[in-house]
C-alpha cells in the first residue's frame, strides 16, 4: 500500500477499473484530463471519453443531455471552474432534473497551492449543498475517495465530489466500510469532537495525537459526505462531549462549518469552532505552508479545540 | 414530394397551436405570446411530419428529441404536445397557476414529452449536444433544439456550438427562430449577433434558411438536414414575431404580455379559435 495518494489519484484510477464493468459510465472533461487523472481513462475507453474543451457551462450542459439519455457521466475539472463557472448550468440542468451526473470536481480548496487565488475554491462546498437533491462528497483519502465513488456511480441522482491535487496519507484500509451519508469515527474521544472533511481529516488526527499528548481526548469524525449530513453522529458528538470544532479546506462562511452548526442550532445546541478560509483569498505557496498561513493546520485545530474547553 | 394531406393537416395544427396558445397565456394571465407565435409553425411541422414520436410511449426508446432551448416561449410547446396527444388539453388552461403540470418554463419531471426543463438561456443547446452524443453511441433518433435569436447572445450557445461542430453531430439539428426582437428592443440595437450563418457555418454547422412561417420550405430544410453527413445542421427560419394576430406581430412589447380579455378575444377572432 502507498503511503499516500492524491484523491484525484484515486478517481483516475477508480475510472479505469469501473469502466471495465460499468458499460454505460461516460466520462467527459474540459481540457484538464492529465490533471483530473481522467486521461486513463479516455485512452482506455475513447468511446465513452468525451474532452468539452476549455468550456465548463457546456460539459455540465451536455453532460446532462448524456444522463437524460441514460448514461451515467462522470464530468471533471478544476473545481473552481465546475462549482463556480458552472454553477447556474448545474443548478438548473442537471440539479433541477436530477440529472445522474457526478460532478467530480478536483484541485479543491487551498491545497491547489502555487497556482494561487484564482485556482483555490473556498465556496464551492456551499454553492454545491443548496442546490435541492444534490449529493455533497468530500473524501479524505484515496482509498476512501474510491469507496464513495463506487457507491455514487451506482446511487441516482446528481452527485458533487470534491477531489483534492495533494497527495494525502492513506487513513483507510481498502475495503473500509464506509457509507455515503454515513460519518465515520477514526478516533474515540470524550473532551470535543473534531468534525472534519477532505484533507483536513488527516490534520484533525494530528490534531488530535498533540491534544493526548496534553491530556485531552478528541474524537475525531471525517464528515466525508456533507450532505445529506450524518445529524445522528453530530448530536451525539453534541452529547457526548463538551464541543464541536469543525475543520474544512473550505471557507468557513456556508461549508461543513456551516452544515453542522445548521444542525446544532436546532437540535443540539454546543459550543463550537470553525477551522477554515477565514473569509479571504490565497494565495501561492506550497499546500503546508499555506495551511499554516491560512490557519488550518493541526495546529490551529489544537488552538481551536483549546479555546472551546 | 410533400404529401398534401399531410401538409394541410401541419397547417391546421399550427393554427390550432396558435389559438391554443393566446388561450393559454389569456387564462395564466402572464407568459410570453410573441415567442410563442412566431415559432408555432415549426413546432407544428416538427411534431405532425418531421419527428419520429410516440405520444403513447414518452420515453421510448430511439425515439427523436425536441428541446425547447428558448423556453419561455412554452405555450407553443404545450399546444403541440398537447395537441398531439401527450396530455389532455385541458391542463393548457392551468398553465403557470400553482400545483399545474405545466410550469412557467418547461420542466421534464413534470410533463410528459418535456425532454429537458428549460428556460435558462443557452442551456438547452448544450443539453441537446450531450443527447446527441448519447444518441449517436446507442442509435438513437435525431435531436433537434429551438433557439431564439436573442438567445445567442449568451456564450453558452457557442460553447455548444463549437463542441456540435467539433463532434460532426450530424443527427443534430438546430432551428433559429430569427424573429429579430427581444425584450428590449431589435436584436441589432440591443447586441449585435448577425451575421449569424457565417458564425454558425465557421462553427462547423451545414446551414440552411427557410422561412420559418412557410411549411413546405420548413419539410425540405428538415430533410435535407436530415440528408447531411458529418455536419450538424443549422436552420435559420425567418420569422415574424407575434406571427398571425396583427397587433401582436413584430411588436417587441408583446415579447412577455398576457393579452386582456378584449385582445384575447380579438387576438382568437383573428386566428379562428373562441376562449
Amino acid at each position: 500500500m502507498a503511503d499516500k495518494m492524491a484523491t484525484r489519484q484515486a478517481y483516475g484510477e477508480f475510472l479505469v477499473e469501473k469502466g471495465k464493468t460499468k458499460k454505460n459510465l461516460i466520462v467527459m472533461d474540459a481540457d484538464l484530463s492529465k490533471s483530473t487523472m481522467t486521461a486513463a481513462f479516455s485512452k482506455a475507453f475513447p468511446d465513452r471519453f468525451f474532452n468539452m474543451g476549455i468550456a465548463e457551462q457546456n460539459l455540465m450542459g451536455s453532460a446532462a443531455g448524456l444522463a437524460a439519455s441514460g448514461y451515467v457521466v462522470c464530468a471533471s475539472t478544476f473545481a473552481m471552474f465546475a462549482s463556480g463557472r458552472a454553477f447556474e448550468i448545474i443548478r438548473n440542468s442537471i440539479g433541477y432534473t436530477k440529472a445522474n451526473v457526478k460532478i467530480c470536481a478536483t484541485h479543491a480548496g487551498i491545497s491547489v497551492g502555487e497556482d494561487g487565488a484564482s485556482h483555490q475554491t473556498f465556496e464551492d462546498i456551499a454553492l454545491m449543498r443548496t442546490i435541492p437533491g444534490m449529493t455533497v462528497l468530500n473524501p479524505s483519502d484515496g482509498n476512501s475517495a474510491k469507496i464513495l465513488l463506487e457507491q455514487a456511480i451506482e446511487a441516482d441522482g446528481p452527485f458533487y465530489i470534491r477531489l483534492g491535487r495533494a497527495a494525502v496519507p492513506l487513513a483507510y484500509a481498502q475495503d473500509a466500510g464506509l457509507k455515503i451519508g454515513k460519518a465515520h469515527c477514526l478516533r474515540e474521544g470524550g473532551d470535543c469532537a473534531i468534525i472534519a472533511t477532505g484533507i483536513m481529516v488527516d490534520e484533525a488526527l494530528k490534531a488530535a495525537e498533540i491534544l493526548a499528548g496534553e491530556g485531552i481526548s478528541a474524537r475525531v469524525i471525517d464528515m466525508h459526505t456533507i450532505k445529506p449530513l450524518d445529524g445522528e453522529a453530530v448530536e451525539k458528538a453534541a452529547r457526548e462531549t463538551k464541543g464541536i470544532v469543525t475543520a474544512e479546506e473550505h471557507s468557513v462562511i456556508g461549508g461543513l462549518g456551516s452544515a453542522v452548526a445548521e444542525h446544532v442550532a436546532l437540535n443540539c445546541p454546543v459550543k463550537m469552532r470553525f477551522v477554515g478560509q477565514n473569509d479571504v483569498y490565497g494565495e501561492s505557496g506550497k499546500p503546508d505552508e499555506l495551511l499554516k498561513k491560512y490557519n488550518m493546520a493541526a495546529d490551529d485545530i489544537v488552538k481551536a479545540v483549546k479555546s472551546l474547553l | 414530394m410533400i404529401d398534401l394531406e399531410k401538409l394541410d393537416l401541419v397547417k391546421e395544427k399550427a393554427r390550432e397551436i396558435r389559438v391554443d396558445v393566446v388561450k393559454q397565456i389569456y387564462f395564466a394571465g402572464s407568459g410570453h405570446p410573441g415567442g410563442s407565435l412566431s415559432a408555432a409553425d415549426i413546432l407544428a411541422t416538427l411534431y405532425f411530419h418531421e419527428m419520429d414520436v410516440d405520444p403513447a410511449e414518452p420515453e421510448k426508446k430511439g425515439r427523436d428529441k425536441f428541446i425547447l432551448s428558448k423556453g419561455h416561449a412554452c405555450p407553443v410547446l404545450y399546444a403541440a404536445l398537447a395537441e398531439r396527444g401527450y396530455f389532455p388539453k385541458d391542463e393548457l388552461w392551468k398553465l403557470r397557476k400553482l400545483g399545474a403540470m405545466l410550469q412557467g418554463h418547461p420542466s421534464k419531471k413534470t410533463t410528459p414529452g418535456v425532454e429537458m426543463s428549460t428556460g435558462s438561456l443557452g442551456q438547452g443547446f448544450s443539453v441537446a449536444v450531450g443527447m446527441a452524443l448519447a444518441s449517436r453511441l446507442d442509435g438513437g433518433g435525431r435531436v433537434y433544439a429551438l433557439l431564439g435569436d436573442g438567445e445567442l447572445e449568451e456564450g453558452l450557445v457557442w460553447e455548444a456550438a463549437m463542441s456540435a461542430g467539433h463532434y460532426r453531430l450530424d443527427n443534430l439539428c438546430v432551428i433559429l427562430d430569427w424573429n429579430g426582437l427581444q425584450i428590449d428592443g431589435k436584436n441589432e440595437d440591443v447586441m449585435t449577433v448577425s451575421p449569424v450563418d457565417e458564425k454558425f457555418r465557421s462553427f462547423g454547422f451545414n446551414v440552411l434558411p427557410a422561412d420559418g412561417h412557410d411549411i413546405p420550405e420548413l419539410i425540405n430544410a428538415f430533410e435535407k438536414a436530415r440528408a447531411c453527413k458529418g455536419k450538424p445542421t443549422a436552420i435559420i427560419a425567418k420569422t415574424v414575431k407575434g406571427k398571425g394576430v396583427s397587433f401582436m406581430e413584430n411588436d417587441a412589447g408583446w415579447h412577455g404580455k398576457a393579452p386582456s380579455l378584449d385582445e384575447a378575444g380579438r387576438a382568437l377572432s383573428e386566428l379562428g379559435g373562441e376562449l
